[in-house]
């Protein structure tokens, strides 16, 4: 297993190669210049001449590229192009926001998805299974924005519970945190418990069709037994799957939701940067997210072996 | 099916349980949802997020009212269009030749550093790289010298008479008074150290560059005497600390404002406008009664816009009625206004803008366009299609010109891709363009110094690069005109100069209303929104 982890992770460098060069050469070839942007509406040719070699824009691209890959590998991710701010400090105050956001949403999605998935297969062509079926096709089909605005229309306007917007660090107060993170979190889970309980429901409807539990009902064993501990943990292969990807979907940054309820977070981080053409950010950010799915696939695969015995690297 | 009735109980209590629980949490949130502003800080929505902290290097709206915030500027100019004494009175020499200013006392940096005129002499140099209307000053500077603690004396080589009106200028670029260590930062690196003299204090550990920036009120500013009036005159602070807040949804921020979460919005889209009218804890009005002007600029090097008779048709089959009513609206907040120099300024003149606001003329642009003998060269036309306030006038305008007999190539492309392919001089099948749109606050367009569209030196001009002798006289003859009533004149004859020759196309005027809790009053009218003389209540 020692093994497996190592090599895997050592596979990593390639792929994040690939990606830092593919990164670096696609956003040179897209238009945009950070020199006008910083300079604003009213600079001449001239002076945005002399920013651009301020900023290092004027380098040949290999040159650009071998500085950039030079800082990079003594962990220096550069400063942005237009704030003037290290790209490690902006990561690190955006990221625990999504983090945090991220984490929450993924919790109330398998706490809601798991068990709803689980009575809809166990319940067959029933009502609950119709409703639970209703549910997913919804949440798939509503944009996430209009989910945002309903809940904040009933909870924030109407009823007055929660906030409109913002976000808390949970060190502000775990109630601060929590009353601003859970409409958020309930808008992403829409999608998530929808994707996560159409998959429990599927997978577990094929193993509840296998021998081995008409045998175990058969032998009297208790139908939570039979449920949860016989065909769930059969079936859970693929729903860690899909809670897994979900998971770096969620981190990779939720713009519309980090709009929405005013979070700032790294998706925002990324969409800003990408409209201001600030290089170094975009880099990083893009270094980071593949970072994030090669590292939570590797969490998946190594979860597989816990679940499921027969599965060994 | 074998069910097992256990199974079933345990499920319905448990089900009840997360019911339960789930509205023990709810009652909790509640109990701990704030919500509401703090009372000691006016949290503001500003029309974008401010990422660039260096106000010379940039001519960045959000980052120029930053500069107001946290510098202050030797004078200033009032409601008037007049310079004030701010930072330093002045005395001008018999010739027009000597500039003294005396720094006034008490002048503090937020380091706790007096102010002296080596700061002051410093800060106005790294301007005067920067600024179009600096470099015009700097251009006839024979010396710009600190010549004790508090007097700053600048010596010129030949008379410039709108001297005083362009160190007051408010906008874009002001010369904001840095101190001398920052201010020797080149011009075109961006400072890093962001002290000033102003009204308020940056909080530099609070910012996060486009989401949020703190100021605190600076204990040891003294304010002048006068009344506040526009940028200058008395910077009272009344509240503690201001946090600018950047809400990327425009629908959110309405949200929190009619809650009561945020305190001020500078700029509401002007369809949720009705949302908040509706609110009877807020208030919409307009603050800055100039406003923007909105325009069109066309590529002076390649067909089809290189012949003037051909600009002339595209000018005749513009209407400023249908660009400002799509674009804006509510008839309320926009006027019809064929000046170049804006209309409400000194030197507003609406010559030769008869077809702009009248309707326009698409008949007359047909027989002209005939005339012109124009070969079908397409239109490029360069629609930014992620700012709101610039998404209507592409489409209007093409609309407009295709009636006219115009072939009109319409680009959509983000307002980043635009900036950069405007800096193209290509032809616009390789990458250039032939028409774009823009906004500009009034006061940045208000006098031949200051507007960036009349500078006619070809290659060195701004975006379209008119190469124009005539312009540049007439630009030379304004500097020259020692009187209010002969800089008029010659105001009046750039103004029809502009339009025949169609220098640039004058859209007309909007007014952004701004929103604010009724808990916040004192509130300025100025085009920069300031915060100064504002108070909270509770």
């Amino acid at each position: 297993m020692l093994g497996y982890i190592i090599r895997r992770i050592l596979a990593v460098i390639p792929v994040m190669a690939i990606v830092a060069v593919f990164v670096f050469l696609l956003l040179r070839l897209t238009p945009g210049d950070p020199a006008a942007i910083l300079a604003g509406d009213m600079a001449t040719p001239e002076q945005l001449a002399r920013i651009r070699e301020s900023l290092g824009l004027t380098d040949p691209i290999h040159i650009q590229f071998i500085n950039w890959v030079g800082r990079l590998l003594q962990g220096d991710l550069g400063t942005s192009l237009i704030s003037n701010t290290p790209v490690m400090s902006m990561i690190g105050s955006r990221i625990w926001p999504t983090l945090q956001v991220g984490t929450l949403t993924i919790i109330i999605s398998v706490l809601i998805a798991v068990p709803m998935g689980v009575i809809a297969a166990w319940r067959h062509r029933s009502w609950i299974d119709y409703a639970v079926m209703s549910f997913s096709v919804l949440g798939f089909s509503v944009p996430v924005f209009v989910i945002g605005y309903i809940l904040i229309k009933i909870f924030s306007i109407e009823l007055r519970w929660l906030p409109v917007q913002g976000y808390a660090s949970p060190s502000d107060g775990i109630g601060a945190f929590f009353s601003r993170a859970l409409l958020p979190c309930l808008t992403l889970a829409t999608i998530y418990v929808a994707l996560i309980a159409r998959m429990t429901r599927a997978s577990l409807l094929e193993v509840l069709g296998e021998d081995y539990v008409r045998t175990a009902r058969a032998k009297g064993v208790k139908e939570k037994y039979v449920l949860f501990r016989h065909a769930l943990r059969n079936a859970a292969v693929p729903i860690m799957t899909i809670i897994g990807t979900g998971f770096a979907l969620l981190i990779s940054g939720v713009v519309v939701t980090e709009s929405v309820f005013n979070i700032p977070g790294i998706g925002r981080l990324t969409v800003d940067a990408i409209l201001a053409r600030d290089y170094p950010v975009i880099q990083a950010m893009i270094l980071l997210t593949s970072a994030i799915y090669v590292f939570v696939n590797l969490l998946i695969d190594i979860s597989y072996t816990f679940i499921d015995p027969r599965i060994r690297y | 099916m074998f069910i097992d009735k256990t199974f079933h109980r345990r499920w319905h209590n448990a089900r009840t349980s997360v019911f339960a629980a789930a509205l023990a949490a709810a009652t909790a949130l509640g109990a701990a949802a704030p919500a509401h502003a703090d009372p000691d800080t006016i949290t503001a929505v500003m029309h974008s997020g401010l990422r660039v902290l260096d106000p010379i290097i940039t001519t960045a709206h959000i980052t120029r009212n930053h500069g107001y915030m946290i510098y202050d500027v030797l004078i200033a100019e009032d409601e008037n269009f007049e310079p004030q004494p701010q930072m330093a009175d002045w005395e001008v020499s018999d010739d027009n030749l000597v500039y003294t200013f005396t720094l006034r006392d008490g002048l503090k940096f937020h380091d706790g550093a007096p102010v002296t005129a080596e700061d002051a002499v410093a800060s106005l140099k790294r301007w005067g790289e920067r600024d179009s209307g600096g470099q015009l000053i700097f251009d006839v500077t024979e010396s710009l010298e600190a010549t004790d603690e508090k007097t700053i004396t600048w010596k010129l080589k030949e008379p410039f008479p709108p001297f005083l009106e362009t160190v007051a200028k408010q906008s874009a670029v002001p010369p904001f008074i840095m101190p001398k260590r920052v201010a020797e930062t080149p011009s075109s690196e961006p400072i890093k150290e962001y002290i000033g003299s102003g009204p308020f204090v940056f909080v530099e550990e609070e910012y996060q560059p486009g989401v949020s920036v703190t100021y605190e009120k600076f204990a040891d500013y003294v304010p002048r005497e006068e009344e506040a009036s526009w940028m200058a005159g008395g910077k009272v602070v009344n509240v503690e600390r201001v946090k600018w807040v950047t809400m990327p949804d425009a629908q959110t921020a309405i949200n929190a404002l009619v809650a009561g979460e945020i305190d001020y919005i500078e700029q509401p889209q002007f369809d949720l406008l009705p949302i908040l009218q509706g609110s009877p804890d807020v208030t919409v009005e307009v603050r800055d009664t100039l406003g923007y002007q909105t325009m069109g600029r066309m590529n002076f090097k390649h067909p089809p816009f290189d012949n003037v008779k051909i600009r002339q048709a595209a000018l005749m089959a513009m209407s400023q009625e249908d660009v400002l009513g799509t674009l804006v609206g509510n008839p309320e907040y926009y006027s019809v206004c064929g000046a170049i120099f804006g209309c409400g300024t000194p030197l507003g003149d609406e010559t030769g803008a008869e077809t702009l606001t009248s309707g326009g003329d698409i008949e007359g642009a047909k027989a002209l366009l005939e005339e012109a003998g124009y070969d079908g060269t397409p239109v490029v036309l360069m629609q930014p299609t992620d700012v709101t306030t610039l998404t209507a006038q592409p489409v209007v305008t093409a609309q407009a010109l295709r009636e006219a007999g115009f072939k009109v190539d319409m680009q959509p492309m983000d307002w980043q891709t635009l900036v950069t392919r405007r800096a193209s001089m290509s032809p616009p099948a390789e990458g250039g363009w032939n028409l774009f749109f823009t906004n500009w606050m009034v006061p940045e367009i208000s006098s031949p110094i200051v507007n960036p569209m009349l500078n006619g030196r070809g290659d060195e001009a701004w975006f379209g690069w008119p190469d124009d002798p005539k312009l540049e006289e007439l630009r030379a003859e304004f500097i020259a005109a020692d009187s209010v009533e002969a800089q008029k004149e010659v105001a009046k004859r750039l103004q029809a100069y502009t339009l025949e020759n169609v220098i640039y196309v004058p859209l007309g005027q909007y007014v952004p209303p701004q929103a604010r809790r009724n808990t916040i009053t004192g509130m300025l009218p100025s085009p920069v929104p300031v915060f100064w003389n504002v108070d909270k209540t509770e």
